[in-house]
């Protein structure tokens, strides 16, 4: 089943299009990624999920069902700009956003407390936020996203802001709820992130997506059969079918070719190959996410 | 409601744990009393160690007979020349009084020389012992008792009986009336402290950016309610916790240092029919306070308080969604405070003047006004169907600005560095959901 699904979702803004026409499919149990540049649109579509507004056209469906005010309590929500009461204590704090997500007193304060306990900051419990160093803030921010044990969760850019360290934590935390269950939308320009967490992606540009699919779909899509093989001196490729892009030296008298097949196969290649040069290493040159993002975002300002 | 109930809760607990709050609900209410308390207490000292003065008198006529409990009079027998010099001589010496010879029925030539400016209090008290000489001097010439002169003195209250209404009542009400206008000035005090404080509290959550996690959860319209139904019932307490220490700590100084003492005295000077008189005039002011009707008017000042608060607090509400700083909601505080001081002026210049005139009337009716000046006309006794309206209007209004302050309020929270005017207002307001 899908965790939620957009169907042709269209907001207008006084003098601008947010979204225009937006459909998503977010698989349950996966990691999602939401990219995008920044104003393309995507804290618009993570606010619309939220019903903080509310959309000009279209439908969205979560767990099967039309997205109602009660669905409120299954999604857990941590908008990129990160915000705490700074005068409450860490653990008031916790216990009242938990309860307006519909836990009882007695189910927020037990479920903080083991959070507190599991990060081991159990002393900042009286503390307040404005007394807590900013990645410490984060992490009490991030307690309060899943602390309802939401289906859904959406994190608007969840590393900003966290050192190495912390960003491990995080990262364990995530797939761990991953494991549990829970579906992540991840909402980011950056590309390790997709590149290591999520199964699946969607890319918005200037309020339209443009790309979609399981990350392995998407990298299928846009592999462009071009290998990258290290060699022992240099050579001219004279074959049909086989083109060769570039050509350096990396040491001594090794050097590195790309070499794009259009038509043939990588054995045929690579059988080519050995009458030319000794081989060290034969690979698929697989395009990176970033790669992806940027040639797609740049070729759609270019139009 | 049921999350409504939880942000009224913490906004609650929020300003009330507060170490300011504790100060300020327990220190205003002490600072009153205890500076009339000092003040009490220093011009009893001073009446009590301070020295009679001495003041030397020249008389020609030889008809001073000096009764005075402030000043020690000492009859001088040189020159008034000499007597002079010896004023500015002597530092005991306070003043020269200079009686010429008197027609007591034209009292003329009578001087007083000082060695400095002397204040009104000194030389009406003065002037006082004189005629008070003077009086005696024309009782025996006009062979009149001072007794039969006492007897004439009587003291008539004038019970005034309004019967306009369906049943008379009483309309002497001045101890209602002060009520109702001391009641005005508190609404009016109130509703800028509290709006101000929820406009405040909305601009922290604002740039603390903790808002976009509240309205995931909760609707922005329930945000703003809770926020102004939880200060709402912050300001009650603190009201109702000052009502109780103001009037129990003034009646404790009142009894220990003021009233109680001097209208002793006064009391003990007083001859019989004076006293009787004293004891009707005691006898009415409680009467009085029995009459006012306390459950009237305290309904209905909690009605007009939480009305008047409401409407109010919902704007300054849609102020602090809009800006980003308290500096910048400058700009939109005119059109807050403009009807807050026409009811506020116009409760000292119409409504104590004229309570019944058409401005006073309307004031009372028009929602934005309501609150302080129905406040002010309530002594004066108001029509039923006025006052109805006045609540039906007030509660519609209270409804109105509601709404439109929620539709700015859902926008604005959301908005960052915009540049905020009358026009964008507008466009918030008119932009759907």
């Amino acid at each position: 089943m899908e965790a939620l699904i957009a169907t042709n979702v269209t907001k207008h803004y006084a003098n601008h299009v947010a979204l225009n026409d937006v459909s998503i499919n977010i698989p349950s149990h996966s990691i999602y990624g939401l990219l995008g540049p920044n104003g393309a649109g995507k804290t618009t579509l993570i606010r619309i999920i939220n019903q903080i507004i509310n959309a000009d056209k279209g439908q969205i469906s979560i767990f099967g069902e039309p997205l109602q005010a009660k669905h409120i309590g299954v999604i857990g929500y941590l908008p990129e700009e990160r915000g705490l009461y700074k005068k409450l204590k860490v653990g008031e704090q916790l216990v009242y956003l938990a309860q307006l997500k519909g836990l009882s007193k007695k189910e927020a304060t037990e479920r903080s407390k083991a959070w507190i306990k599991k990060f081991e900051v159990t002393d900042w419990w009286t503390k307040k936020v404005e007394d807590l160093s900013k990645g410490m803030a984060q992490k009490v921010q991030f307690i309060s996203t899943v602390m309802h044990e939401p289906k859904l969760i959406i994190l608007d850019e969840p590393f900003s802001g966290f050192d190495p360290v912390n960003a491990q934590i995080i990262t364990k935390e995530i797939l761990e709820l991953k494991e549990k269950g829970c579906t992540v939308i991840f909402s980011t320009h950056r590309m390790e992130t997709v590149e290591d967490l999520c199964d699946h992606i969607a890319l918005i540009n200037r309020s339209e997506k443009i790309l979609e699919g399981s990350k392995k779909q998407v990298k299928e899509k846009y592999r462009s059969n071009t290998y990258r093989v290290e060699h022992t001196g240099t050579f001219a490729l004279n074959q049909n079918g086989f083109t060769l892009l570039d050509q350096k030296k990396l040491e001594d008298n090794v050097y590195q070719s790309e070499i794009q097949i259009s038509s043939g196969s990588a054995n045929h290649l690579i059988r080519t190959l050995t009458d030319y040069t000794e081989i060290h290493s034969f690979t698929e040159k697989i395009p990176t996410m970033s790669e992806i993002f940027i040639s797609l975002v740049k070729g759609g300002t270019h139009e | 409601m049921n999350k409504v109930f939880l942000i009224i809760q913490r906004e609650f607990l929020n300003r009330v744990q507060k170490k300011s709050f504790l100060v300020a609900t327990i220190l205003i209410p002490l600072i009153f009393p205890s500076i009339m308390a000092v003040l009490f207490y220093v011009k009893k000292q001073q009446d009590e160690t301070a020295a009679k003065k001495i003041i030397h008198y020249i008389d020609e006529g030889k008809i001073f007979e000096p009764d005075s409990k402030k000043f020690e009079f000492v009859r001088e027998t040189s020159t008034l020349a000499e007597a002079k010099e010896n004023l500015k001589k002597d530092e005991q010496v306070f003043a020269l009084l200079y009686i010429p010879e008197i027609d007591i029925s034209k009292p003329q030539g009578i001087q007083l020389f000082t060695k400095s400016k002397i204040s009104l209090g000194v030389q009406g008290d003065i002037n006082y012992v004189l005629e008070e000489r003077i009086k005696e001097l024309k009782m025996e010439r006009f062979k009149i008792d001072r007794a039969i002169l006492d007897s004439l003195k009587t003291s008539v209250s004038l019970k005034t009986t309004d019967i306009s209404g369906d049943v008379e009542q009483e309309s002497n009400s001045g101890w209602i009336v002060g009520v109702g206008v001391a009641a005005g000035i508190l609404m009016y005090m109130f509703i800028f402290i509290y709006g101000a404080q929820i406009m405040q509290g909305i601009i922290e959550e604002k740039t603390s950016k903790v808002v976009e996690v509240i309205v995931s959860s909760v609707r922005p319209f329930q945000l703003m309610l809770g926020k102004i139904l939880g200060l709402a019932s912050v300001g009650l307490l603190q009201f109702i916790i000052w009502i109780i220490l103001i009037t129990t700590l003034t009646g404790v100084v009142f009894s220990y240092f003021g009233i109680d003492s001097s209208q002793q005295q006064m009391v003990s000077q007083m001859t019989p029919e004076a006293q009787a008189a004293q004891n009707q005039f005691v006898m009415d002011l409680h009467a009085n306070i029995d009459k006012i009707p306390f459950t009237y008017l305290i309904c209905n000042f909690l009605f007009f308080f939480l009305g008047g608060y409401l409407i109010y607090g919902a704007m300054f509400a849609a102020v602090g969604s809009a800006v980003d700083s308290p500096a910048e909601a400058q700009q939109f505080m005119f059109p807050i405070t403009l009807p807050m001081l026409i009811a506020y002026f116009g409760l000292f210049t119409f409504i104590i003047d004229d309570p019944q005139g058409p401005i006073s009337v309307w004031l009372s009716i028009i929602p934005f006004t309501s609150p302080i000046a129905m406040m002010g006309r309530l002594g004066f006794g108001v029509p039923l169907w006025q006052l109805i309206l006045s609540q039906v209007l007030l509660i519609g209004g209270f409804i109105l600005t509601t709404w439109i302050a929620a539709r700015i309020y859902r926008v604005g929270i959301l908005m960052h560095g915009t540049k905020v005017n009358y026009k964008v207002l507008a466009k918030w307001f008119m932009m759907k959901n």
